[in-house]
């Protein structure tokens, strides 16, 4: 338990001096600007939205400045400025089909409509280090086709779902519960776990989907699209009272399809998986994709037997800003606490050594 | 406030379109460019504001599988403002981001595009935008298209 201290002001301002020192760096070099932040390290910015649940690329590159490139510190102070914000409400639900397409892959169809269009990847580079960018050398133009992608490109599901080998994802037309307002339940709804899975954080989830891969709570999936690009979000505001634009944000989604058997409702189909994250985040998306569909076991009547199939521990787990404050709570001064652990470890030392006595006595 | 579930009307109203389409061409036009339009009007146009301009956020949904039952996704910044001019006509803007200005001058133009100087500022500010938001939406939209592959299947991996 912690009990509040007093004391050490001068030392604790010293040491924020010191942690802006730190930060600075070498003095002789430039400062690194915010904005080259967002532009250099794109996917860092993505990954602190992602997982602040918060998309405001310029915050997030500021949080990364501030937290030294600490990702999971930035996502932190993201999340916690958050807090500071009203909600003006809530938007229509995307439309990722009609993304304008930045990349877009399908693992289960060769030839699809649309195509597969492999935008800025590193899949098919050698992960060799490039020591041009030690010298600031600037890459060649990009090319540009003469026609550009299609602005509606249907899912690669689309065919299985019009066969009906597809589970179909029913709208119910409710309103979908909300994390942030309402404490997390259980058993959870899947719009509940899905949301909390879109903030998870990135090791984890990508932790508990690749244990889904290796056995423990297997789902046989097959990554039937990755697409990332920009979606337009609108809201109905009640001035207006239609939906009107209000901008665009980048987000990157992933369709998993998994065999499954049929149960005694449901015939043989393949079920999903859903992946959807903020910004260019492949890995996130995919590995929230295998552990939405692995919590999914429940529903479809399979065995809840590894952990990646038990919500309890997956959704309680699953947040580094709530996982990072309890552990690194425990560096806050526990003197009075530890005092009375020590007063009751020595207690039973010497109960135990009074009793290892008496029994020697009346040995002898 | 709207309402939680934020509920889409089926067919948003006709009246509504021409509206509908400069709010969208505002929502994504750069500070200076409104601030530009504005500057060059003559008489400089008066107004005042009946709230905000004010940082918020939107709770953006997606749907489940893409196209299944919505669920909350994440939140996204986003400012607004609503101003009136002097003859009472009122303009609204909720614009991405946290840029008070821009979402003010937002604001001013769906006040003015109601007005009498609609053609004016249609000309002059949201028809070039429009253009030019599309003309860089098909230019990101060629460059991804430049990666289209046909895999050709070899051997079978596995």
């Amino acid at each position: 338990m912690y009990v509040a201290v007093k004391g050490g002001e001068a030392a604790i301002e010293a040491s924020r001096t010191l942690l802006a020192a730190s930060r600075r760096g070498d003095r002789t070099l430039p400062q690194i600007e915010v904005a080259q932040i967002e532009q250099q390290l794109g996917l860092a910015v993505d990954r602190v939205m992602g997982e602040a649940s918060l998309y405001d690329r310029e915050l997030a590159a500021l949080a990364i400045k501030q937290a030294q490139g600490d990702l999971q510190e930035a996502a932190f102070l993201l999340r916690a400025f958050r807090t500071t914000l009203p909600r003006f409400g809530a938007s229509l639900p995307i439309d990722t089909a009609c993304m304008t397409i930045a990349r877009r892959i399908s693992a289960i169809y060769k030839d699809l409509p649309g195509g597969q269009v492999l935008g800025p990847t590193v899949d098919y580079t050698h992960r060799l280090l490039d020591f041009s960018l030690i010298t600031n050398e600037e890459p060649p133009c990009v090319p540009f086709a003469d026609a550009p992608l299609a602005t509606d490109m249907p899912r690669a599901t689309a065919a299985l779902e019009a066969e009906g080998l597809l589970t179909s994802e029913p709208d119910d037309g409710r309103t979908p519960p909300d994390l942030t307002r309402e404490p997390l339940m259980f058993p959870a709804s899947r719009a509940v776990r899905l949301q909390a899975l879109a903030r998870g954080d990135e090791g984890f989830l990508l932790a508990m989907g690749y244990s889904t891969q290796r056995g423990y709570g297997g789902t046989h999936p097959f990554a039937a699209e990755i697409r990332y690009g920009t979606v337009t979000v609108e809201i109905v505001s009640e001035e207006l009272g239609f939906p009107v634009e209000i901008g665009d944000i980048v987000v990157t989604e992933c369709q998993m399809v998994n065999q499954f058997k049929g149960s005694k409702t449901e015939p043989p189909q393949f079920t999903r998986g859903y992946g959807l994250v903020f910004g260019h985040a492949e890995r996130r998306a995919m590995g929230m994709a295998l552990v939405d569909r692995a919590l999914q076991a429940r529903e479809l009547g399979e065995d809840v037997v590894a952990p990646a199939q038990d919500e309890e521990f997956v959704l309680s787990h699953a947040d580094h800003v709530e996982a990072s404050g309890f552990v690194q709570h425990l560096k806050l001064p526990h003197y009075v606490d530890f005092q009375s652990e020590l007063e009751l470890i020595r207690s039973l030392r010497a109960e135990a050594a009074a009793r290892a006595e008496t029994a020697l006595k009346a040995a002898e | 406030m709207m309402s939680p579930s934020a509920v889409l009307p089926a067919e948003p109203a006709d009246s509504a379109a021409p509206r509908r389409r400069w709010l969208s061409v505002l929502a994504r036009t750069p500070r200076d460019t409104l601030e530009a339009a504005i500057s060059a009007l003559d008489p400089a146009p008066a107004w005042t504001r009946l709230r905000g301009p004010e940082t918020g956020m939107i709770m953006v949904r997606g749907r489940m599988g893409g196209d299944g039952a919505p669920f909350n996704f994440g939140e996204m910044t986003v400012t607004r403002c609503s101003v009136a001019l002097p003859c009472g006509t009122v303009g609204h803007a909720y614009i991405a981001g946290r840029d008070h200005r821009r979402a003010e001058l937002a604001a001013l133009c769906d006040c003015l595009l109601q007005t009498s100087l609609f053609a004016q500022l249609n000309e002059a500010l949201i028809e070039p935008e429009r253009r030019r938001q599309a003309a860089e939406r098909d230019k990101m939209l060629r460059r991804s298209a430049a990666t289209r592959v046909d895999f050709q299947t070899l051997v079978r991996m596995g």
